[in-house]
């Protein structure tokens, strides 16, 4: 296969991996923007979901209405239990920022435990509900003028652009949620000033909750989407975590657009890295690329300077 | 009168220390020893992140500087203990000038993921460079090399011994510095830092001379785990080693000298003691560190700070 093809193959594969960060990240961003939380544990909701994905699709004897079902019920089980979670441990610490610190890493090791307790060591697979492989066609500039080829190899499967269109619906209807909707408006209010929200009646110990089940729906939502493509395994949270982190901070804090754009960069950038290059050294680069970005332009891409 | 009470606190526990060592058995004299080199480790990170307020997630890159710059010069130069020793010590201090003077221009979360992002490179380059550190199967530094003036440190008296030495010295350090002008700059930094520029003083110099000390105390640590326990290896470069120090400096109390050694202590029995009962250690760990941001919210010594001795530095 030529360059061009090659790129192609590695635009998709990262327009994939952006798909599943951006939402992830959009959670974690909407936590930290709203209850300036910084959630340790957001990784493990994401391995939550792919793992309460398998759970749920195999106890429905696998196939595409069991992959239904896990979508739908994963992220609210998720949402749940980190509703939970914040009104028993984050309400009681007060949102203090170091408590809230220590507090989600003492989340995060008893879900990581859980999950491997229950559900094992083993990565396991889910099968996608449909997986056609599609393919992609080529142009080539022959002795006759440009013309399609179809140079083999160069596909990508129906499934992986369902995730895409998932991630991107997803994120329209979050977008259209805070800005369109009074839920929307009340969380704004409550991002804004949470002591001026709550003297004008806003509930704000429910809001909090309400983001917080919201932001681990999200990444639990991306955990269920990752399965047929990347197999669950208890410990997929950390390495998430971590990418997502870069994500929000480099779109700039509580951006949802910055965080959109920023997980189209990452997940590009390391589609692209990982096909042409040697994959540590590029990371890397990678790495050292993105905390110059931030030392350089400490407020992110589309954040405003700091209050 | 207060200061004497507080040195005689900080004697009487190396005191304690000391006398430990002739009672103790076997397993527990090697786990305290290890105790105390990671204890030495939180210290460092407590200075920047106790007392000068800024939160790094980047220190295993330091340990792993300290721990490499000793390990490295050792098996490929043949370096004594004591030079290679030293040579740890500048990798961690010139490492953190470095991070620093990038880190340093951004604040908050952002220096968070900064650090965390420098180090997370660290550990990287130490995964690419394979072929002289051998990843994370690590190096083992021959027992032959591990002589510091005429101690063989791999008996567990003399391990036990140094890392005592090391502990106080750091223990002590702490308490100087932080009643000297230096430590009470640092200190109204991390209280207001707006008030602290205001007063003439330059922010951007203490801070970074806080990354270089601290780094280079966490370097000092990891040079000595590398020399007492005879091993380099990449796993002590990852986030995990930079979230310990961090949780061992908010449970034992950030901003007081005793508490990183506190919490060390807690976590390391904690997890040694549970593994021993259940597999399910990390469930034991996390609940407890859920119970413990609920109960003793400013960490074990903060909590006897607020409680019963106001003065405990």
């Amino acid at each position: 296969m030529e360059f061009g093809p090659h790129l192609m193959i590695a635009v998709l594969e990262g327009a994939v991996t952006a798909a599943v960060l951006a939402l992830m990240a959009s959670g974690l961003s909407l936590v930290f923007g709203v209850m300036r939380v910084v959630n340790v544990a957001h990784g493990q909701f994401f391995m939550l979901g792919a793992v309460l994905a398998w759970a749920v699709s195999s106890a429905l004897g696998g196939g595409a209405w069991g992959f239904v079902a896990a979508l739908v019920l994963a992220p609210l089980i998720a949402g749940a239990l980190a509703v939970a979670a914040d009104l028993t441990v984050l309400k009681r610490v007060g949102y203090d920022p170091e408590r809230t610190i220590v507090a989600t890493i003492g989340l995060l090791y008893i879900l990581q435990q859980a999950a491997l307790m229950t559900y094992g060591p083993e990565a396991r697979p889910v099968a996608p509900p449909f997986n056609t492989r599609l393919a992609l066609p080529w142009v080539e500039f022959g002795p006759d003028g440009p013309g399609l080829i179809w140079p083999w190899g160069l596909s990508i499967t129906s499934y992986k652009l369902f995730v895409m269109a998932a991630a991107a619906a997803v994120l329209a209807g979050l977008w259209l949620l805070m800005s369109q909707t009074r839920i929307g408006l009340v969380m704004r209010a409550t991002q804004l000033d949470g002591e001026t929200a709550q003297a004008f009646g806003i509930p704000v110990g429910r809001v909090y909750a309400g983001v917080f089940g919201l932001g681990a729906a999200l990444a639990a939502l991306a955990g269920v989407l990752i399965v047929p493509i990347q197999q669950a395994h208890y410990l997929m949270g950390g390495e998430a975590l971590l990418l997502s982190f870069i994500v929000v901070i480099i779109g700039g804090l509580g951006s949802l657009g910055g965080t959109v754009i920023a997980a189209l960069l990452i997940g590009l950038s390391d589609g692209i890295v990982s096909v042409f290059f040697s994959p540590t050294l590029a990371k890397i680069l990678a790495t050292l690329l993105v905390a110059l970005v931030l030392v350089f332009r400490p407020q992110g891409l589309m954040g405003k300077a700091a209050r | 009168m207060r200061g004497g009470r507080i040195i005689g606190l900080h004697l009487g526990l190396v005191a304690l220390l000391f006398a430990l060592n002739f009672v103790l058995p076997a397993y527990s004299h090697g786990n305290i020893a290890r105790v105390m080199v990671l204890a030495t480790y939180a210290m460092g990170y407590n200075i920047l992140f106790g007392y000068t307020g800024l939160l790094s997630l980047g220190h295993a890159m330091f340990f792993a500087a300290g721990m490499y710059g000793l390990a490295m010069p050792m098996t490929y130069l043949g370096l004594g203990a004591g030079p290679a020793f030293l040579s740890g010590l500048g990798a961690a201090a010139l490492l953190a000038l470095g991070v620093g003077l990038l880190a340093l221009r951004t604040t908050g979360v952002a220096f968070m993921i900064v650090t965390l992002m420098f180090s997370q490179a660290a550990w990287l380059t130490i995964l690419l460079a394979g072929r002289w550190t051998r990843g994370d199967e690590g190096v083992v530094i021959p027992q032959a090399g591990r002589v510091l003036l005429g101690l063989d440190l791999s008996s567990p008296q003399a391990r036990y011994l140094a890392a005592l030495a090391l502990f106080s010295a750091v223990l002590f350090g702490t308490l100087w510095l932080m009643r000297q002008p230096l430590g009470r700059v640092l200190i109204a930094i991390r209280e207001n830092e707006g008030r602290a520029e205001l007063l003439g003083y330059d922010i951007f110099r203490h801070k970074l001379g806080a990354v270089v000390l601290s780094g280079t105390v966490s370097g000092a640590a990891g040079a000595a785990y590398g020399l007492l326990f005879g091993y380099a290896g990449a796993s002590f470069a990852e986030v995990q080693y930079s979230i310990f120090p961090l949780l061992w400096v908010l449970l034992g109390g950030a901003g007081t000298v005793i508490g990183p050694f506190l919490g060390t202590l807690f976590m390391f029995y904690l997890i040694d003691l549970s593994s021993g009962l259940t597999s399910a250690y990390m469930l034991v760990a996390g609940v407890a560190l859920v119970l413990l941001t609920l109960f003793a919210p400013q960490g074990l010594a903060g909590e006897i700070r607020r409680r019963w001795w106001r003065g405990l530095p």
